[in-house]
């Protein structure tokens, strides 16, 4: 209140208004320094358009609930809104240095917080994140989390508060088992008789896991709304302030917003997808704010290498069906980026919640490269042109190029969402530009990303020549991701067509410098190292990053604490929120 | 009657077995996966897994037996024990579980049942009684300017659709005037007068707006039926006979013409239950229809197969009871 009747001071009492946001600053910090007890704030209220089905994240998998399991369950260690690690429920993150990590890299140590209780109350152990790696490891329970696993040959108590890993391989970046709202630590105790086929069984433990986390689960209703309560063993005595919580789900997005922007019935909303234009008309009523943050989601166009003619049968988009007629020539890859005009995307699709990029790995900052950026990040359409005219691809008389009777007309798909196909309709005009026809066509998502080798319309199969989606990569080290552009991970009938190189690029350069990576221990040389595979894949065109994107969430005024996070769980740091006073 | 009644049921045994065959196979060959919707950062080999544990990998004649054995026999047990306290045999039967939420199908619509019941089944009622007087009265004063204004505000409340009157009453209601809440709370329990005027509140906004577009459907058949009849020849006897033009209206008219109205209104209940998608999703009241939206986004099979069964029963068993409503309103109708 203060602090609004200040800033609306006329220019001439600039430097005392100066002084006076200062010294309101300086008591909002001493207010928040001493911070008032547990459970003193009320009621939380959360609202997820999407909702959250199961409060076990080994068996779901989704955002939605990693992000609200992440209120009660915890990792041993997070990422905070910077990308970097930051322990939770251990002492120090283990690394070469400290001896944490051992020399050969293959085993870390993580040294647990002293007298660490679960919400009912017992105590805290090793054994619970060893019963946890077997509970994800066990045959037919599903884990959707396995990945996090991979690679882990044990996971040992030598003592009550020490968790020792050993991995089947050196391991340059160790942190994925335990570290992440994907992997935190279940209780044993309520586990025990839940693994493996017997996990779908146990729906009270699934619905309200006990945890370590600021809250405790009261009540679940499945894709409906959660309530919690404050958790009175949680490890800091003055913490949560809220005493209790609600994640309310459902709905859409737009009205998520609204609820937040403009009604001020809820505090906090999750995953604002809703047009610039219209959140720009909410946040007029000045009852929230949005909260930006970015990880490593690229909205990216796939270049299909291969040739996905119709008439090839079952050849199609195979190595055996060849090389794409069009596609197969860098001049047209690189044409078609530098027709793209990516701030004209930004701001009809994404407003705040994304930039252009030109980089497949756009952060965190240590491993984003720039190289590209002078060439890639310009909109060029006499570059194009002429790149195209001195490739030998000339117009014909409806304005398209053509050369040996190969014309450039493409079929770009992407999934039903409205921001996909207005972008979509935008860069068909941009490519039209060049004399590039483009056939626009849009599957439903859960087709097209639902992996059912059935079906020829998945993002996998890649039965057009262009396509469009976004991907990322957990936590911040992009050596798995960058892998999945190697020869083998092609798609392909005899892997089930699947694999994560949809573009099909193949460059025996590019896997050497990635198995040079897996061996690589040194932050810097591998920081170095990813930016140069990074900047093979855009310089051959093997695709086009468009769009680096940023998850937007809406928050109350009235709300303090938040700080949005791209790399973990948003509610991440839910036990430092609290009412402003 | 009765043994048209009879008749009627046991043929809707093998309709409803033909039905969820054919909603089996249907959700079967849709290119939908229960993994669509995970993050990409999941590998193949991690969905491939999850598939398995889902059952998918069975061949599709299994796991449609399995199905029939879970709804038609575990589930009627499983409800039979929890109300008689009876055991039988050692309780662990396989139960229809949703994909998503890994537990009991059953259990997630007992739990939505009362705010669908509620919102929707209200909403229906408010619709009948608005529909009825103002039906009877556009019929009588036909062509007058309550008939037009009632036309008028039918046809907008038919053809305008909920998605945006609701968001029309939000931003009116919720956003200016602020006197609604936008967000329906499914936790709140009537327990004193504080609590049951809070639930009025919440309900106040998708009951109106489904009440509109009831009202105006029942508005609708109550007038085309109370003409037919106006211009019979027993009325004109009964005003010949100087019975009192009330009575002639409302004993003689409104009954004869409420036969169909019956019906329509029978046959209409089935989408009570069904719920409504579009206004349950838009104040989150959570109840069945958003129950299945949710699930044939996310390719939930089992719950979406379920639902629309159930569906399904009532419509047929709607069905039934319209004809022989009908036959009991109208008697000369018979059916042997």
């Amino acid at each position: 209140m203060q602090l609004k009747d200040i800033t609306k001071g006329n220019g001439s009492m600039k430097k005392l208004k100066l002084l006076l946001v200062g010294t309101a600053a300086a008591l909002a910090l001493a207010g928040s320094a001493a911070q008032a007890a547990r459970g003193t704030d009320g009621d939380l209220k959360i609202l997820f358009w999407q909702a959250v089905s199961t409060m076990n994240p080994y068996l779901s998998g989704g955002t939605k609930e990693v992000y609200a399991s992440s209120m009660v369950i915890e990792p041993l260690a997070r990422y905070d809104e910077k990308g970097e690690l930051v322990p939770m429920l251990v002492t120090e993150i283990p690394t070469v240095e400290n001896g944490g990590v051992s020399k050969d890299l293959l085993s870390m140590t993580w040294k647990l917080k002293p007298d660490l209780k679960w919400s009912d109350g017992t105590t805290f152990t090793a054994d619970d994140a060893i019963f946890t790696w077997q509970y994800c490891k066990a045959p037919d329970g599903g884990c959707a989390q396995a990945a996090y696993y991979e690679g882990v040959k044990s996971v040992e108590a030598p003592d009550p508060h020490t968790v020792k890993i050993t991995f089947t391989e050196p391991k340059p970046y160790p942190y994925s088992a335990f570290v992440g709202a994907q992997s935190p630590i279940i209780q044993k105790k309520q586990f025990e008789k839940c693994v493996g086929a017997a996990a779908p069984g146990c729906t009270s433990a699934n619905f309200g896991p006990i945890g370590t986390g600021p809250f405790m689960v009261k009540e679940f209703k499945p894709n409906d709304v959660i309530t919690f309560t404050a958790n009175p063993n949680y490890r800091d005595a003055a913490k949560p302030a809220f005493a209790t919580a609600t994640l309310k789900g459902g709905g859409d997005a737009a009205s998520a917003a609204r609820a937040v922007l403009e009604t001020g019935e809820y505090d906090y909303a999750w995953n604002m997808q809703v047009e610039p234009e219209v959140l720009a008309t909410m946040l007029k009523a000045g009852k929230g704010k949005l909260e930006t943050a970015f990880g490593t989601q690229v909205e990216r166009i796939n270049i299909n290498h291969f040739n996905p003619d119709p008439k090839l049968g079952d050849k199609r988009a195979t190595k055996e069906g060849g090389p794409h007629p069009a596609l197969s020539d860098p001049a047209v890859r690189r044409a078609l980026s530098l027709a793209i005009d990516r701030d004209v995307i930004v701001e009809t699709g994404y407003g705040a919640a994304g930039r252009p990029t030109c980089n497949i790995v756009p952060a965190p900052a240590a491993v984003a490269s720039t190289k590209n950026d002078s060439w890639c990040l310009k909109q060029d359409i006499e570059g194009a042109n002429k790149l195209l005219d001195d490739a030998g691809w000339k117009k014909g008389s409806d304005g398209i190029r053509a050369k040996n009777g190969v014309k450039l007309s493409f079929l770009y798909q992407t999934s039903t969402n409205s921001v996909r196909q207005a972008t979509q309709e935008l860069v068909k005009d941009m490519w039209s530009q060049i004399g590039v026809a483009t056939e626009l066509r849009n599957i439903s998502a859960s087709v097209y990303f639902g992996g059912d080798p059935a079906s020829p319309d998945t993002f996998q199969k890649f039965f057009a020549d262009i396509e469009m989606l976004t991907n990322n990569f957990d936590g911040t080290d992009p050596e798995k991701y960058l892998a999945g552009w190697l020869c083998d991970k092609i798609p392909s009938p005899a892997n089930g067509w699947q694999g994560e190189n949809e573009v099909r690029y193949c460059n025996p350069d590019y896997d050497k410098k990635v198995a040079e990576l897996s061996k690589t221990a040194d932050p810097d040389k591998r920081a170095a190292l990813s930016k140069e595979l990074n900047d093979m894949l855009t310089e051959e065109g093997a695709l086009i990053p468009l769009i680096h994107r940023g998850s937007v969430s809406s928050r109350s005024l009235t709300l303090e604490g938040v700080r949005m996070n791209g790399w973990d769980s948003e509610l991440w740091n839910v036990a430092d929120w609290s009412r402003k006073k | 009657m009765f043994t048209y009644t009879l008749r009627r049921l046991l043929f809707a045994i093998p309709t409803l077995l033909i039905i969820s065959f054919v909603i089996f196979a249907l959700l079967d060959l849709a290119p939908n996966d229960p993994t669509g919707d995970l993050p990409l950062t999941i590998p193949p080999e991690v969905r491939e897994q999850i598939r398995a544990s889902l059952g998918l990998e069975q061949p599709f004649f299994i796991r449609y037996l399995y199905w029939l054995q879970q709804f038609f026999i575990n589930e009627p047990l499983n409800i039979l024990e929890r109300l008689t306290g009876w055991q039988f045999g050692d309780g662990h039967r396989m139960r229809v579980l949703s994909w998503a939420t890994r537990s009991p199908v059953v259990d997630l619509i007992v739990q939505r049942l009362p705010q669908t019941l509620w919102v929707v089944g209200l909403a229906y009622l408010f619709g009948i009684l608005i529909a009825i007087p103002i039906g009877v009265i556009s019929a009588y004063k036909q062509y007058s300017i309550f008939d037009q204004i009632g036309t008028f505000v039918s046809m907008v409340g038919y053809s305008v659709p909920t998605f945006f009157t609701g968001v029309l009453l939000i931003v009116v209601f919720s956003s200016w005037l602020q006197w609604f809440p936008s967000v329906y709370d499914t936790n709140l329990e009537v327990t004193d007068f504080s609590s049951f005027l809070a639930q009025m509140r919440q309900m106040v906004l998708p009951v109106a707006v489904l009440s509109l577009y009831n009202a105006s459907q029942i508005t609708r058949f109550v007038r085309a039926s109370m003409l037919d009849n106006l211009h019979q020849d027993y009325v004109r006897t009964a005003r010949a006979k100087g019975v009192r033009e009330n009575a002639v209206l409302l004993v003689h008219v409104l009954r004869n013409s409420l036969i169909p109205v019956v019906t329509v209104i029978a046959l209409g209940v089935p989408t009570i239950f069904s719920g409504a998608i579009i206004t349950e999703q838009i104040f989150r009241v959570n109840g069945l229809g958003q129950l299945l939206i949710v699930a044939v986004q996310g390719a939930d099979i089992p719950l979406v197969q379920t639902l629309t069964f159930i569906f399904a029963v009532l419509i047929v068993l709607f069905n039934l009871i319209a004809d022989v409503l009908y036959g009991i309103l109208d008697p000369r109708i018979r059916y042997e």
